[in-house]
């Protein structure tokens, strides 16, 4: 034994790809090979630390299912026939498919990239492409907290918010699903905790973080938006509101028309040059609500008033304010909660008396657009953190919403102690960009770039992609009338849509990295079924499936032509501003991977889809892919990522731009750019002078360098919308009141939808199943992921799934007395479209009515590299097997997804649960395909990992 | 003697994995390894780690509280597994108090684990000796690894910062100060063996609303007395406003 000595040759700093969080890495290698993974000190994000996953990033890169060639199928799909193929020949084969159906018309090409960090890039790509048929995974993930983020605040959680961990004295998590976000999050955890501060834990389930929290408030699932409503009613009954805050941030003081019936009706009041008004008290007047901090006005925020034109008007707060006080009592709220009143109670008085009583001023000076200089700047300690919980149901998007007003008044929005933004948020909101317009499908063709960007938030039903007669143009239905602000795409509806041909039928559906045919997808037997559906001709109806992935994928098995990815420590990526960043609260960051193991040297013959999405754009000659004399324009993805400008002087990194470097942000590509990282230990972080990093809606100073930087267009203060007027444009179009070009079906179902959902204001409805499904099916039943897996790619790694092979169905043991079900028990779980065997597990740390498992540890037995005797593929299961993928309103099918976003509503699902009468430990219904037969090869019996 | 060990907070340990599977993937290519794994892509994958994390349930809902457990080698001052090994191939350091195996003088015997009431000891199945956490003795003498980096890999690790590593006879040290000033306890204390290791208990916040009573008694807040009466004035809101509280 020797002790001590180098144990490496050579080091590299790089970002982790372990999971979504973007942490810096060190990374070592001995041989040619990888020896250790490290966080990266330096780096903001992480300083140093690295999790479960991160550290077991060794076993990714020697997985045993990795692909190493491209394969071509032979069998029927599903089966694991493949004849391996050359690039040259791949490249060929996915160009002449491409091409083909180009041709016909662009959007029967769909791109869809699932857990995809170069969006932005990929979203360009899918431009030259000229589909409108392209968005990567936040249909399923994001899209309700997103969307109500972007639309109340100009940003939203995440990437793009966090807790001011240095600060807060209170953090509320509600609905946070193990550990989202990985190391950030609990370097902020252990500091909130080691200053005394209270971390309270809104969930059915105490696990994971809510095992170091202060106080669970264990709540039935689908029923936060109450909860949060009810806070709020207790903030406004004793009188914890910020009022300055209010009036001088946020439009809850803008008077909104009661107009039944007319087209007014519910928008802002305003005045002949469009400027939303205020009733002020001061001069018993109304004014233009733009006044409000230069003439120091006292707006009303209660009260009715009438106009000169003679309408009746409403501060928007008051109309809020009825709802509260009528509809969300803590005795009301407790029925449907299933928390105690007084609890609600006492948790609303702590928030509001620490947020507005307990003081807290940094002593930074600062000044607001407004020219008033501060001497201080003045906290509002108390954060949130929501996640799936809140996001995953027919009402997310109101929960999600409601989640933000209370944001708003608790006064703690970007203030010290409160959810700080992330640079380059917040944004405008009337400046987000919107769905590229078009009308009508013949208006793309081969060879011509979309307009504009697919995704973004649509601002009045004009912003929709519908056609004349209403209907939906993208594959997926976003930015339809059934899921107006879909402002990341719906992934998840694109098997569906493809197989029923509703709206169109597609010729190519290309899937990177995402698993659309096991885990990613909902009612797998319905999934698996449309992608091996064929016509009468014997075509099949989704006819050709591209898959690019690193592994061998339940995706993969189902695939007709496969290009394989290189991991994460094999190519050079960029973590970029222009895409979910990995910013910090204090600056911008942007970061970098760069090639630590040649793949060459394992025997594998693969290539990062960045370098094969140039080879495809050049040989399909898209535009952004060729110089105006038609040469090839980017060498490799390397050279794109130096010299792609999808603004003149702005590309994928934004450090050390400029010929020599010498220029941050904005400045022509650097040819050593990505050296330049990488002597920077990969990233780049401009860190904001601390003047700059507080109340940055109003901020003067930080909006000017934020205008310089490209960030904002203007320096306008950015208002934050209590009332979502943008809605209520809907709800007028559901109304036939709208009189713009866009108009729904006439439709009577799909316009009371409008009606019912586009509120301006949040407010709760039981999540759709509840009706649906009944009392049939009386136990609410979602998924999570254990934190060692937690957006990880790869369950199939060695050492992780030491942790664990296989997942239960978790339940409180008073709910499997009443069921007459024991521990260990196999069970089934029967929704109203299927059912699925699996094992039961009890614990106290589940609220009672719901029953909960993980996620994509199930596998189709035969693929991820795995023995087929292996854990995953016969005791553990997939819950997904039993989520609908689709819902009724009256006569009418919906696809799965909450009215306003679409977003996923896979924590809706409603079941019933019962002893299976045979026992025998085995997952049903079973699947399987062959494994590739040099996968077989590499099973070892031993694994001893020292380079 | 000084003696080197961790002191673990559990008030802030989330039960991540991350120390369990940065340890393995340290050790593994480092002195002490390979740790292997057996069938690792098969049914019953195992493997020898140094390193494992135990997690509990107490307490019935909604009273129910879940806590983790990081085990590891607690380096006790008194080990048991030392005076009953037959090669002295179990052997504690005096000079930093580390409990190491000479895997050239083990025979793989087991008397040593089983006489370890923790279960911390490793046998790995095909080298046919025992392995243990060695407090990454490779790690904190190694003075090619800038000094910030000579620390156990759990330690720098850990994303929760709940592990502390340092002499815990050293009263300059922060485990030393840890296990004073945060109440510290021992694992089986009645087992005689004074583990070095240590474990910082949980403590639950919570607020004290009474020092804001006067903030607080407000509940006939005028702005919410008057939408309360026009709601009920208003007729609109109907038989619901009996529920208004």
């Amino acid at each position: 034994m020797e002790i001590g000595g180098s144990f490496y040759e050579k080091k590299f700093y790089s970002t982790c790809y372990m999971c979504a969080c973007r942490c810096g890495i060190e990374v070592y290698t001995r041989n040619g090979k990888v020896t250790y993974i490290k966080g990266n000190d330096a780096h903001p994000l992480n300083r140093g630390v690295l999790c479960a996953k991160g550290s077991s990033g060794i076993m990714k890169e020697y997985s045993p299912a990795r692909l190493r060639k491209p394969l071509l199928r032979t069998g029927p799909r599903g089966s694991g026939q493949f004849r391996e193929i050359e690039w040259e020949e791949a490249l060929e084969i996915a160009v002449k498919w491409i091409e083909e159906a180009l041709r016909k018309n662009p959007a029967t090409v769909a791109f869809f990239t699932g857990r995809d960090q170069m969006q932005a890039i990929n979203g360009w790509f899918a431009q030259q492409l000229g589909t409108v048929n392209w968005a990567a995974h936040g249909g399923f993930c994001s899209v309700n907290v997103a969307a109500a983020g972007l639309l109340s605040t100009g940003y939203s959680f995440w990437e793009f918010g966090d807790p001011d961990f240095e600060n807060t004295k209170y953090l509320m998590m509600i609905g946070v699903a193990e550990d989202h976000s990985s190391n950030p999050f609990k370097l902020g955890i252990q500091e909130l905790k080691r200053r005394g501060g209270k971390l309270v834990f809104v969930n059915p389930v105490r696990w994971s973080y809510g095992a170091v929290a202060d106080e669970w408030v264990p709540i039935k699932p689908g029923t936060d938006g109450a909860f949060i409503l009810s806070l709020m009613h207790v903030l406004l009954k004793f009188d914890l509101i910020d009022w300055e805050f209010l009036k001088e941030r946020t439009n809850a003081p803008y008077l909104v028309v009661q107009a039944p019936g007319s087209p007014q009706d519910g928008l802002f009041y305003r005045s002949d040059e469009g400027k939303p008004l205020v009733f002020d008290r001061k001069s018993d007047s109304f004014k233009p609500a733009d006044r409000i901090v230069p003439e120091n006005l006292d707006p009303a925020f209660t009260g009715e008033f009438e106009t000169p034109e003679g309408f009746r008007v409403r501060p928007a707060f008051d109309i809020f304010a009825q709802r509260l006080v009528r509809d969300y009592s803590p005795e009301r709220v407790e029925k449907i909660t299933g928390i105690p009143a007084r609890d609600i109670e006492r948790i609303a008085k702590e928030m509001g008396v620490i947020a507005l009583y307990d003081p807290l001023e940094l002593p930074i000076p600062w000044t607001d657009v407004w020219g008033r200089r501060h001497r201080t700047t003045k906290g509002r300690p108390v954060s949130f953190h929501i996640m799936r919980g809140v996001a995953s149901h027919t009402n997310g998007f109101h929960t999600a919403r409601a989640v933000f007003l209370l944001k708003m008044l608790l006064g703690c929005v970007d203030t010290p102690g409160g959810h700080l933004a992330k640079p380059p948020y917040p944004k405008h909101i009337e400046d987000l960009p919107r769905p590229a317009k078009i009308r009508s499908l013949d208006e793309l063709e081969a060879g011509k770039p979309l307009g504009g960007p697919h995704l973004g938030i649509p601002q009045n039903p004009d912003d929709l992609l519908v056609d004349a007669q209403g209907r939906p143009l993208r594959i997926d239905r976003a930015y339809s009338w059934e899921f107006p602000l879909a402002a990341h795409g719906c992934i998840q509806n694109v098997i569906p849509c493809a197989y029923r041909k509703d709206p169109y039928p597609l010729e190519v559906l290309i899937i990177y990295m995402a698993n659309m045919a096991w885990n990613s997808s909902q009612e797998i037997p319905f999934i698996l079924e449309a992608l091996t559906a064929r016509d009468p001709a014997g075509n099949y109806v989704i006819p050709r499936i591209i898959t690019i992935d690193a592994f061998y994928s339940e995706q993969v098995a189902y695939s007709d032509l496969v290009l394989p990815d290189a991991t994460y420590l094999e190519q050079w990526f960029a973590l970029s501003l222009l895409d979910r960043p990995p910013s910090v609260a204090q600056g911008p960051v942007d970061a970098l991977r760069q090639p630590v193991i040649d793949p060459k040297s394992e025997g594998l013959d693969v290539r990062p889809w960045g370098d094969v999405m140039v080879e495809l754009g050049t040989r399909l000659k898209l535009p952004g892919f060729l110089n105006e004399d038609g040469t090839r324009k980017f060498r490799d993805f390397k050279d794109f990522l130096i010299n792609w400008q999808p603004r003149p002087g702005v590309g994928a990194l934004a450090g050390w731009r400029g010929r020599d470097g010498s220029s941050h942000f904005v400045g022509e590509p650097n040819p050593n750019q990505l050296e330049m990282y990488v002597r920077n230990r990969g990233f780049f972080h401009y860190r904001l002078p601390e003047h700059m990093r507080f109340n940055r809606h109003v901020n003067r100073d930080y909006l000017e360098w934020a205008k310089s930087v490209g960030f904002v267009k203007r320096t306008d203060p950015i208002i934050m919308n209590f009332y979502l007027e943008q809605l209520q444009t809907f709800r007028l179009a559901g109304l036939g009141l709208w009189q713009g070009e866009n108009q729904p079906p006439n439709d009577p179902i799909l316009r009371d939808r409008l009606v019912r959902f586009m509120d301006p204001l949040p407010f709760w409805y039981p999540p759709f199943e509840e009706e649906l499904s009944g009392d049939e099916y009386p136990l609410y039943a979602f998924t999570v992921r254990p934190q060692w897996m937690y957006h990880s790619w790869d369950s199939q790694n060695a050492w992780l799934r030491q942790i664990s092979t296989r997942n239960y169905l978790y339940m409180n043991p008073k709910t499997a007395e009443r069921l007459g079900i024991k521990h260990l028990d196999w069970v089934w779980v029967e929704s109203r479209v299927g059912k699925v065997k699996c094992q039961v597990y009890l614990t106290e740390a589940t609220e009672p009515n719901s029953v909960w498992t993980w996620n994509a540890i199930g596998k189709m037995s035969g693929t991820w590299g795995l023995k087929p005797d292996a854990e995953e593929g016969r005791e553990a299961f997939l819950l997904n097997h039993v989520i609908p993928h689709s819902l009724k309103t009256g006569t009418r099918e919906f696809l799965y997804g909450d009215p306003v976003t679409g977003h996923l509503a896979w924590f809706d699902t409603k079941v019933k649960v019962y002893r299976a009468e045979d026992q025998s430990p085995r997952t049903e219904p079973a699947y399987a395909v062959e494994p590739l037969p040099y996968i077989r090869e590499r099973w070892t019996g031993v694994l001893r990992y020292k380079p | 003697m000084p003696q080197f060990a961790l002191v673990i907070d559990l008030n802030v340990c989330v039960g991540c994995h991350a120390c369990a599977v940065n340890c393995k993937e340290w050790n593994t290519q480092a002195s002490f390894g390979p740790l292997s794994d057996y069938d690792p892509y098969g049914r019953e994958p195992q493997g020898v780690w140094f390193n494992r994390v135990l997690t509990y349930e107490t307490g019935e809902f909604p009273h129910t509280q879940v806590f983790h457990l990081p085990k590891s080698c607690l380096h006790c001052q008194d080990a048991p597994c030392v005076p009953v090994c037959p090669t002295g191939a179990s052997y504690k350091r005096e000079q930093d108090g580390i409990v190491l195996v000479n895997y050239d003088d083990c025979i793989g015997c087991k008397l040593c684990s089983w006489n370890c009431p923790y279960g911390c000891r490793e046998f790995d199945e095909i080298d046919k000796v025992m392995k243990k956490c060695t407090l990454c003795i490779d790690r904190i003498y190694d003075e090619t690894l800038p000094p910030e980096h000579r620390k156990p890999a759990c330690v720098l690790t850990c994303p929760a910062k709940a592990r502390f590593f340092g002499d815990i006879e050293d009263p300059q040290s922060e485990a030393y100060r840890a296990i004073k000033e945060r109440n510290a306890f021992v694992l089986l204390p009645g087992a005689e063996t004074r583990p070095a290791n240590h474990y910082l208990p949980k403590r639950e916040t919570r607020i004290d609303l009474s020092e804001f009573e006067d903030r607080l008694l407000r509940s006939d807040n005028p702005l919410f007395a008057e939408i309360l009466r026009r709601s009920r004035g208003s007729g609109v809101f109907g038989d619901t406003s009996e529920e208004v509280m």
